[in-house]
């Protein structure tokens, strides 16, 4: 029957989860930073390449995650792309093994200007447990140009969300 | 544990492993290992690693299920190599060659590993490492001959959400001829990060070895170390333990059955899978104030205990994965699109199963049934009841079966360890002195071995934590043989190994 079905539907919440609130002080200071840097704005729509810099994969799953129906990043405007070459943003996780470093070099050089770097989980910010080994950078900065950092072993969704979220907002702001 | 093999290894030196015996062997007696290892084909090779001084192997005889451990001093830097005997060690001994310069005689490959010639020392873990600072090295990989045949280089970064490593095809026309790994992009040197701490303090590395296995790991080690000590958890903490490694395993199921549908373009059930999880992951969060438990098994125990409204938001998440696993696995079975790209596709043969001691879904879809929860006295299993599924067919759809399976048996686990929940602490003190401890959880790629020798001060002197994955991506490169390139990602995601969880 589809009646039931039907009624079910109109009645029934949505699966997808409120957008968070986007934290302003974070949204201030990328704005300041896209003033400082006098670059052109991209708009109202991400396209985003993540790059694992040698993470535990922890961030991998929440990053995938935001890809899920309770967060479906797609309704912001934000999506995932397979190439640098069609990315405004890197979002980069792990804390840039050495072994990597040449890989992240090459997708930075690959990703057209205007552009965003966005390290992500704490051993991209500056290490986390894997800071001082004789294999890492101890953090994104050293081998890339951060944005803006996302901390958290790993950050949740939400957070995450609220963190690319914030850049949106900082691209859409009056000068 | 009777063998040729066995009965040598029996032969050598007890050094006081617990719980199971490791034999120290003269290096004539390590060099007689292979052909007794070819004589007695039921002894598994689980792993392979070394410190400053000595190579350590651990064999699982497979008739029994007894564990045992085998070393050689390392004499001017060789040992005998085992990978004549068993393929499964090849990657081992290359591992060794790079972290602690010991060289495997008679080695079926010893090709840089996880040194792409990117670090300023050599052989971090040896002794005396040695300053390096050359030009990194170009990968050499093995040959393929034959007409037309052309390679396709993929990564170390790919074009999903996932982690790096580099895949190199030689591919006649759409069929892949070979398929070669180079992995150890990850590589964190995490081992050298814990050696000389102390086991509360190394815990966190074992959490972040992989982190879709973090409970399995973190409690592998914590068993390790309480082996080593000779502690006991409270039995509180142990049920806690496995109530989150079944949550481990149920997510991480969920969400490689979605996304193996996803990969044949079949987005519906990545969906639903997606949304379950999502459930399951918010019930674990409010039981353990952490999505995917880390840091929560610790040696000596658990911290913190689940939350008071944990069991309720555990039990009705998992009432909506019960109630849809049906309703997923009917679309599933009846879209003959997705069963064209899963049927067949990818198939692992049992006697390479066996041979590499493949665990987890890997194995059980090949006929190799090992689950290192059936070991004898393994705290709490031993109380509950569980099936352990197994099957033959060996292909990409074998290998989701076994999961969709485990799935179910691990919900009516976590149901069965909730209502027997035991009351009372959750951390046992843990002596400060030396010992040597191993012990294997069943994650959800297969059983996570640690090994791990404290000094007398109780900081660690010499530790593996061996991934399941060591076992498994060799035989990815197998499965995929004469597969076209199209299905390469759905072999890959019913395999699903950890690169962080190898490359260390």
């Amino acid at each position: 029957m589809l009646w039931p079905k039907l009624a079910r539907a109109l009645f029934a919440k949505p699966l997808t989860d409120q957008a968070p609130l986007v934290p302003q002080e974070t949204v201030q200071a990328l704005g300041e930073r896209l003033a400082v840097t006098s670059r052109a704005r991209l708009g109202r729509s991400l396209a985003i390449r993540e790059v694992d810099s040698g993470s535990c994969n922890g961030c991998e799953l929440e990053v995938n995650a935001l890809q899920n129906v309770a967060y479906d990043l797609e309704r912001f405007g934000l999506r995932f792309v397979a190439s640098p070459k069609h990315a405004d943003v890197l979002l980069v996780t792990g804390p840039a093994c050495l072994n990597m470093r040449e890989a992240l070099e090459r997708a930075l050089a690959s990703t057209p200007e205007p552009r965003w770097v966005v390290a992500v989980g704490d051993c991209a910010v500056d290490g986390g447990v894997f800071k001082g080994s004789y294999a890492v950078e101890n953090d994104i900065a050293a081998v890339l140009p951060v944005d803006l950092l996302i901390p958290g072993c790993p950050p949740s969704p939400a957070q995450l969300l609220e963190g690319l979220l914030s850049l949106l907002e900082a691209e859409s702001a009056k000068k | 544990m009777t063998g040729p093999a066995s009965s040598l290894i029996r032969s050598g030196n007890p050094q006081g492993a617990k719980p199971y015996e490791r034999f120290l062997l003269s290096p004539t007696a390590w060099g007689q290992l292979p052909a007794a290892l070819r004589q007695e084909t039921t002894l598994a090779l689980l792993g392979l690693w070394a410190d400053a001084t000595q190579v350590h192997a651990c064999f699982l005889h497979e008739p029994s299920n007894e564990a045992v451990l085998a070393s050689t001093p390392a004499t001017g830097w060789n040992y005998a190599a085992l990978s004549p005997a068993r393929p499964g060690a090849v990657r081992f001994e290359r591992m060794i060659l790079e972290l602690w310069g010991h060289h495997a005689e008679g080695a079926v490959d010893l090709r840089p590993w996880l040194d792409h010639g990117r670090w300023s020392l050599r052989h971090p873990l040896a002794a005396k490492p040695i300053p390096f600072a050359g030009e990194a090295p170009q990968p050499e990989f093995l040959p393929t001959e034959g007409e037309g045949i052309h390679q396709i280089p993929v990564g170390p970064i790919h074009a999903g959400v996932i982690e790096p490593g580099h895949f190199r095809f030689s591919v006649q026309g759409e069929v892949v001829v070979r398929l070669e790994q180079r992995l150890g992009y990850k590589h964190k040197g995490t081992l050298s990060l814990m050696l000389g701490t102390s086991p509360r303090a190394a815990v966190r590395y074992a959490a972040r070895l992989s982190g879709d296995t973090t409970v399995a790991h973190s409690w592998a080690f914590s068993a390790a170390v309480e082996a080593a000590l000779g502690a006991t958890p409270p039995p509180r903490a142990l049920h806690l333990r496995a109530l989150m490694l079944e949550l481990e395993r149920i997510h991480n199921h969920l969400n490689d059955w979605g996304f193996v549908c996803n990969d044949a373009a079949f987005a519906f059930p990545h969906a639903r899978c997606g949304l379950l999880r999502e459930g399951v992951l918010r019930a674990i969060a409010a039981a353990f104030g952490h999505r995917l438990m880390m840091d929560r098994v610790l040696p000596g125990g658990v911290a913190p205990d689940i939350a008071p409204r944990g069991t309720e938001a555990i039990l009705a998440a998992l009432d909506a994965v019960e109630a849809e696993i049906p309703a997923l696995m009917q679309i599933y079975e009846a879209h003959a699109s997705l069963q064209d790209r899963v049927v067949t596709t990818g198939y692992l043969r049992p006697d390479l199963a066996r041979g590499f001691a493949a665990g987890g879904y890997v194995g059980r879809a090949s006929g190799r049934a090992f689950d290192a929860r059936r070991l004898p006295q393994h705290l709490p299993y031993t109380n509950f009841h569980f099936d352990t599924p197994m099957l033959e067919a060996g292909d990409v759809d074998a290998r989701v079966r076994i999961r969709v399976l485990e799935l179910g048996h691990s919900i009516a686990l976590v149901r069965q360890i909730l209502t027997n929940l035991p009351p009372g602490e959750l951390m046992a003190p843990l002596p400060v002195r030396a010992g040597e401890g191993m012990a294997m959880i069943e994650g959800f790629r297969g059983e996570c071995l640690h090994w791990i020798a404290l000094d007398d001060g109780g900081l660690i002197r010499a530790l593996f934590p061996r991934d399941p994955s060591w076992l498994q991506w060799p035989l990815l490169e197998a499965a995929i043989e004469d597969n076209i390139v199209a299905d390469f990602p759905l072999c890959n995601k019913s395999f699903n190994c950890s690169y962080s969880g190898v490359d260390l």
